[in-house]
C-alpha cells in the first residue's frame, strides 16, 4: 500500500517503453482536458465561445465571467453570484469537519484500546452506515430537522454531515490506533493516567497523519455533497454545489458558459487546493475507505 | 472532581470504567437513531399510503406492486444496470491498465499519478458542468471538430434518448477511473518481486507473467474496486442531476433520481420510500458480505 514500495521487476524493451510513455501521456491529456477546457473558456467572451474552438486560448482575455460568477450572477431569484453560497459552504464545512473528526478519534480510541464485549458489532454497525444510499434517510431526516427546529439552517446540515461522516472518521482512527502499541496504554494506566489523559497525552500527539487524512476526507466529502444540500437547505444555508447547479441549469436567458465555468472552478478550488497541497493524504484516505475494514 | 471519601473513590472508579463506553455512546446512539431508526421508519413508510406527508396506516405491499409496474421505475433500473455494468467494467479496465503501465519504473510517475487522480477531488456537480458542455453538440466537442474541418463529425449522445445514458458513463469513468488505478497500483506494489523474478528465470513472457501470475494475485484489489464502484453506481445522483437532469425525457433516470422526484416533487412518498428501500437492499447485497468477510478475520494489533 505504501506509495514508495518497490516497483515491479518486470523488464521491458525500448519500443515497449516508448509505447507505455505514449499511452500514459494520452491518459494524462484525457484527465486534464475537461479542466483545461473549463479554465480556458472561463476567460473568453461569450461570442468567442460560440464561435467554435473550445481548445483555443482566449483571443481576448477577460475576467468579467469570474466577477460575474462570484458576485453578480443570477442564482435562484437573486443576482448575488456564488459568494454567499461559498460562505455558506465554509460555515457548514468547518464545524462539521471538526466535530466529526474529534468524535471519530475518540471512537477509534475506545474501539481499539478500551475494548468491550460486542465492540466489533458496534463498529460493524457504524461501518455499514458509511455505505447506505442516503435516499433511505431523507424523509425521516427532513422530519427530524423540522422537529429540532433546524430545518433549512447551516446547523441542520452540520448535524447531518457529522452523523453520516462518523462511520468513516471512526474507521480511519480505529485502523490507525489498532497499530498503536497497546503496551504503552497499559503502562500509562499502571502509572495512574486516566482515560482522557492517555488519549491526549499518548495517542493524540502521534495522530498527526491520520488527523490530516480524516480532515481532508471529511472536508472533501462535505464540501462536495449535493444531495443533503439540495434536500435540507434554503437560501441562508445553501451550499456551493447546490448554487452552482442552480446557476448552470437555470433555463432563463442566455446560457453564459463562461460564467458557468468560472463558477464551477470556484466550487472546485477549495478541494483542488487541498488535493494539490496534501494529495498524498487524500489518496491515503481514499484507500483506507476502500480497502481495509 | 476531588472525591476523597471512600464513596467518592468508588464512584470515580466506576466512572473511569464506564467512561470509554460513555464517550462512544453519543456516536453510537446517533448512528442507531439516524441510520437504523431512519431505515426502519422509511421501510414502514413504504407500507403506508403516504403522499405529501407521512401517514401511518399500513396498506401492505401496494407501493411495491405499483413501483414494479411503473415504466418509470423499470427505466431507472435498466439504466442502472447499463450504467453500473459499463461503469464498473470500464473503470476496472482503465484502472488496471494504468496501474500496470505506471508500475514499469516510470520516471514521471510522481507527476502522472496525481493527474490521473485529481478528478476524485471534484464534486460531481463540477464534473457534470464540464462534461455537459463538452458533450453538447452545438458548442463542445462536435462543434470544435467541425471547425477543425471534420464537418461530418457528429456526437449528439447527450441529446439522444438511446445514447444519453452512455454520456453518464463517460463522465463517471473520467471521475473515478484514476481512483481505481490507485487501488490496483497499491495491489501491484504489494506483490513479492521474488515470485516475478522466479517466473522470469523460467522464461515466462511479460504477457504470460501478467496473465498467469500478477493479475491473479490482485484478487483483493479487484474485490475492493468492485465494491466501491458498485455502491457508487447505485448511489449515483449528483452526476445525473448535473449532466442530464434525468433527461432527455426519462432517458437517464436512475433509482436515486426516481426516489427524489417521487418523494419530493410528485408527492408519492410511499412509492418513493419503497424505491429507497430497494436501493438499500441493492447496496446491502454488495456491502454486507464484503464487510462480513473483512471484519471476521482476526484483527491485527490485538
Amino acid at each position: 500500500m505504501a506509495a514508495n514500495a518497490v516497483e515491479t521487476a518486470v523488464r521491458t524493451g525500448r519500443l515497449t517503453r516508448a509505447l507505455i510513455y505514449a499511452a500514459l501521456l494520452v491518459f494524462a491529456v484525457y484527465y486534464l482536458l475537461p479542466l483545461f477546457v473549463m479554465m480556458v473558456n472561463s476567460f473568453k467572451e461569450l461570442d468567442e465561445i460560440r464561435g467554435g474552438n473550445m481548445l483555443a486560448l482566449p483571443e481576448l482575455v477577460t475576467v468579467a465571467p469570474w466577477i460575474k460568477a462570484w458576485n453578480q450572477a443570477q442564482i435562484g431569484v437573486q443576482p448575488t453570484g456564488l459568494a454567499p453560497y461559498f460562505l455558506n459552504s465554509i460555515k457548514m464545512v468547518v464545524p462539521a469537519v471538526i466535530i466529526s473528526t474529534l468524535l471519530g478519534a475518540l471512537n477509534g480510541y475506545v474501539l481499539t484500546k478500551w475494548r468491550f464485549r460486542g465492540d466489533t458489532l458496534v463498529f460493524a454497525l457504524m461501518l455499514f452506515a458509511c455505505f447506505i444510499p442516503f435516499q433511505i434517510v431523507l424523509i425521516p431526516m427532513a422530519r427530524v430537522l423540522g422537529f429540532l427546529g433546524i430545518a433549512g439552517t447551516t446547523w441542520g446540515l452540520v448535524l447531518v454531515h457529522v452523523v453520516y461522516g462518523l462511520g468513516f472518521t471512526t474507521l480511519f482512527f480505529r485502523n490507525y490506533y489498532a497499530a498503536f502499541p497497546t503496551e504503552l496504554v497499559k503502562a500509562a494506566q499502571i502509572d495512574g493516567a486516566n482515560f482522557l489523559r492517555i488519549f491526549y497525552r499518548i495517542l493524540l500527539p502521534s495522530s498527526g497523519p491520520i488527523i490530516v487524512v480524516t480532515v481532508i476526507w471529511q472536508f472533501t466529502n462535505v464540501w462536495n455533497d449535493f444531495l443533503f444540500g439540495a434536500s435540507f437547505s434554503d437560501f441562508d444555508s445553501q451550499p456551493m454545489t447546490v448554487a452552482l447547479n442552480n446557476l448552470v441549469s437555470s433555463s432563463t436567458g442566455v446560457k453564459e458558459y463562461n460564467v458557468h465555468f468560472a463558477g464551477a472552478i470556484l466550487a472546485a478550488i477549495p478541494t483542488l487546493l487541498v488535493y494539490i497541497v496534501a494529495g498524498r493524504y487524500f489518496v491515503r484516505g481514499l484507500m483506507a475507505g476502500a480497502v481495509k475494514g | 472532581m476531588s472525591y476523597v471519601t471512600e464513596h467518592g473513590r468508588y464512584l470515580r472508579g466506576w466512572a473511569q470504567q464506564a467512561l470509554p463506553r460513555l464517550v462512544l455512546a453519543p456516536s453510537f446512539a446517533a448512528i442507531v437513531l439516524f441510520v437504523y431508526g431512519f431505515i426502519v421508519f422509511t421501510v414502514y413508510l413504504s407500507f403506508t399510503n403516504s403522499r405529501i406527508l407521512p401517514k401511518y396506516n399500513l396498506i401492505g405491499f401496494e407501493n411495491y406492486e405499483k413501483l414494479f409496474a411503473l415504466r418509470h421505475w423499470s427505466t431507472a433500473v435498466e439504466n442502472l444496470v447499463i450504467f453500473g455494468g459499463l461503469y464498473i467494467a470500464i473503470c476496472t479496465a482503465i484502472g488496471l491498465t494504468l496501474a500496470i503501465l505506471l508500475d514499469q519504473k516510470i520516471r514521471a510517475e510522481g507527476v502522472l499519478r496525481p493527474l490521473y487522480l485529481y478528478p476524485m477531488a471534484l464534486s460531481f456537480i463540477v464534473t457534470g458542468t464540464a462534461w455537459k458542455w463538452f458533450l453538447d453538440p452545438g458548442i463542445g466537442l462536435e462543434q470544435t471538430l467541425q471547425t477543425w474541418g471534420w464537418t461530418s463529425f457528429e456526437f449528439d449522445w447527450i441529446k439522444n434518448r438511446q445514447m444519453a445514458i452512455y454520456t453518464i458513463v463517460i463522465a463517471a469513468v473520467w471521475q473515478t477511473s484514476g481512483f481505481v488505478m490507485a487501488i490496483f497500483l497499491a495491489g501491484l506494489r504489494g506483490i513479492d518481486n521474488e515470485i516475478i523474478k522466479a517466473a522470469q528465470v523460467d522464461g515466462a513472457s511479460n504477457l504470460k507473467l501478467y496473465a498467469r501470475i500478477i493479475i491473479p494475485q490482485l484478487r483483493p484489489a479487484f474485490l475492493s474496486a468492485f465494491v466501491v464502484l458498485a455502491h457508487m453506481a447505485i448511489k449515483s445522483y449528483d452526476l445525473v442531476v448535473a449532466l442530464t437532469g434525468g433527461g432527455p425525457g426519462r432517458a437517464t433516470e436512475m433509482p436515486a433520481t426516481f426516489m427524489y422526484s417521487y418523494t419530493f416533487t410528485r408527492n408519492q412518498m410511499g412509492i418513493g420510500a419503497g424505491s429507497a428501500v430497494i436501493m438499500l437492499m441493492m447496496v446491502a447485497a454488495v456491502i454486507v458480505p464484503y464487510l462480513y468477510a473483512e471484519l471476521r478475520e482476526p484483527h491485527r494489533g490485538r
